[in-house]
């Protein structure tokens, strides 16, 4: 048998074998906030029943959606700037030693600023626009992007780089047929856990000052003790970011079907 | 077909010495190596683990420069020789990310040749090879032997006349061994290569080889070379030929020597 085919969209079988047991685990969680909220009468402006919220967040959906497009704008414009400055970080301090000794000390104290005690003053700078949003978000992604990305570059195979070079390559020819290549997968991880930070970092550039977005409705919602509201608007940040996270999942499989074949991701699976 | 005693000289070594710095201590590696192969001879080198082969391989291929000794390739000096002869280093090194046939061109690729030509060519060559229907494979689900095999293949595709290998068949079962020695003499045959072949194996060296040089432990010299006049072509049963154990003999002693 011929095991070289790259991991086919799953069937329903192998989904439900995947993603059932968190589905169930979900639906139970639900199932008994439910119960305790009916049995103990727990007040809805203290802790809505999950039914309650779906309700919410239907009746809302009107009010919702041009907060939600606001905040998947800046999410993604943000991320974009991320990834691009990312990237270009990464390549420089691949490129010197002495920019790495520079730029790294630099990059882990960038990270190590409370974004939320930074956000107003980017209000105070840049105003109420799309610009500090980006900045929030952007401050919050690249630097798992810079890491993963550099590590992978660092880490490519020094024996492979001998091969390339024993076949008279040049430095070009090794970095893209080789470094790039092998940068991929640690690029990725980078990337995802970047996208996972994205929407959070959006929300809180909304809160210190914004007259739309989901960080702004869950605010208005919360001052009004709509606390249904709240946590409707938690889901759907929870529902963007789990689609942004799965939608980098699936471009990474397209990418580097040579890292997802069969054979590795049985031997995931026996661990 | 016999060893190839008028062929011109293929490659040469000109006592070729070797330091490495090892935590900032010296250590000589090879020292005043000296051999040659002619066009078309297939050469063995057999010594034990540690004596230089492997450095040997890579100061020939143009990785490594040597302190002292000069390579000449076609009785020429060759200064800048990457690119100038194939190798195929001792672990098979295909690139994960390619397939099988993108691994084996790449050779032709890095010189800028045509890729649609490389691929028709490599595409042909890959039954013998014993890689039929896995063009487009990646190297993660390929057995050791067709890595291994697939690794020969990208270095025969080099189209270069001199190719090392460098213990391409250590890492493998007995029997998958011998099927691939008498595969390469066949493939060696009709390709016409010139061929320097590392090994630990005495069987192999002489199954396989013209001459074998016998290397001392570190730091490696050449401490005699085993000519080894067995008729060509070969077949597997020559080994339980009474001419076959007297040249095992000799190489078993030849390595024994304190
Ligand atoms: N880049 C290097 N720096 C320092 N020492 C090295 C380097 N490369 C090899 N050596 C040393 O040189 C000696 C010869 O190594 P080499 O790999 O050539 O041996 P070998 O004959 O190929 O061994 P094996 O049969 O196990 O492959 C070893 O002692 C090794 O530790
Ligand atoms: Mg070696």
């Amino acid at each position: 048998m011929r095991r070289n085919a790259p991991v086919k969209a799953p069937g329903i079988g192998q989904a439900i074998a995947e993603y059932g047991p968190a589905v169930l685990l979900v639906a139970l969680v639900f199932a008994a906030w439910e119960v305790a909220t009916a049995v103990w009468k727990i007040q809805a402006w203290l802790l809505p029943a999950p039914s309650a919220i779906a309700k919410a967040a239907v009746d809302a959906r009107g009010l919702l959606g041009p907060h939600l497009a606001q905040t998947v704008l800046e999410t993604l414009v943000g991320f974009g700037a991320a990834l691009a400055v990312g990237l270009l970080m990464a390549l420089l301090i691949d490129l010197s030693a002495t920019l790495r000794r520079a730029l790294y000390p630099l990059l882990v104290v960038s990270q190590t600023i409370p974004i939320i005690a930074v956000a107003p003053l980017l209000v105070i700078w840049f105003g109420y626009g799309l610009l500090p949003k980006v900045i929030v978000v952007g401050l919050v992604c690249f630097f798992p992007i810079v890491v993963g990305t550099a590590d992978g570059l660092r880490s490519t195979d020094p024996d492979l780089i001998a091969l390339l070079q024993s076949m008279g390559a040049t430095r070009r020819q090794v970095f893209f047929k080789v470094r790039v290549p092998a940068s991929l997968p640690g690029m990725f991880t980078g990337i995802k856990v970047a996208i996972t930070y994205s929407v959070v970092g959006a929300i809180i550039g909304e809160w210190v000052g914004a007259s739309r977005g989901l960080g702004v409705f869950m605010l208005r919602a919360s001052n009004s003790f709509r606390t249904d509201w709240v946590f409707a608007t938690i889901a759907v940040v929870s529902a963007l970011s789990l689609a942004l996270f799965l939608a980098v999942v699936g471009i990474e499989r397209l990418a580097l079907p040579w890292f997802y074949t069969k054979a590795r991701e049985e031997t995931w699976e026996e661990m | 077909m016999n060893s190839c005693p008028d062929a011109p000289c293929k490659l040469e070594l000109t006592g070729i010495t070797k330091w490495f710095k090892v935590d900032g201590v010296p250590l000589k590696a090879l020292e005043d190596v000296r051999l040659h192969a002619r066009a078309g001879e297939f050469v063995s080198l057999i010594g034990p683990s540690g004596c230089g082969k492997s450095t040997l391989f890579n100061i020939i291929c143009g990785l490594l420069e040597p302190d002292e000794g000069q390579v000449l390739l076609d009785g020429q000096v060759a200064s800048r020789r990457a690119g100038l002869v194939g190798y195929m280093p001792q672990k098979d090194l295909l690139l994960p990310w390619r397939s099988v046939l993108d691994n084996v061109i790449l050779g032709p690729e890095l010189r800028g040749e045509n890729l649609q030509e490389s691929r028709r060519e490599a595409k042909e060559l890959l039954p013998l090879f014993g890689l039929e229907g896995f063009a487009d494979a990646y190297p993660a689900v390929l057995s050791g032997g067709m890595k291994q095999r697939a690794a020969l293949l990208r270095t025969f595709l080099t189209h270069r006349e001199v190719l090392l290998l460098d213990e391409p068949f250590g890492a493998l079962d007995a029997l998958t061994r011998m099927e691939l020695q008498e595969w390469l003499l066949g493939v060696w045959e009709r390709f016409r290569k010139t061929i320097l072949f590392v090994t630990h194996d005495v069987d192999e060296a002489v199954f396989l080889s013209d001459r074998v040089y016998v290397l001392t432990p570190r730091p490696g010299r050449v401490r005699t070379v085993i000519p080894v006049p067995l008729p060509r072509p070969r077949a597997r049963s020559i080994i339980a030929s009474p001419e076959f154990a007297t040249l095992r003999y000799q190489l078993l002693e030849a390595l024994a020597l304190r």
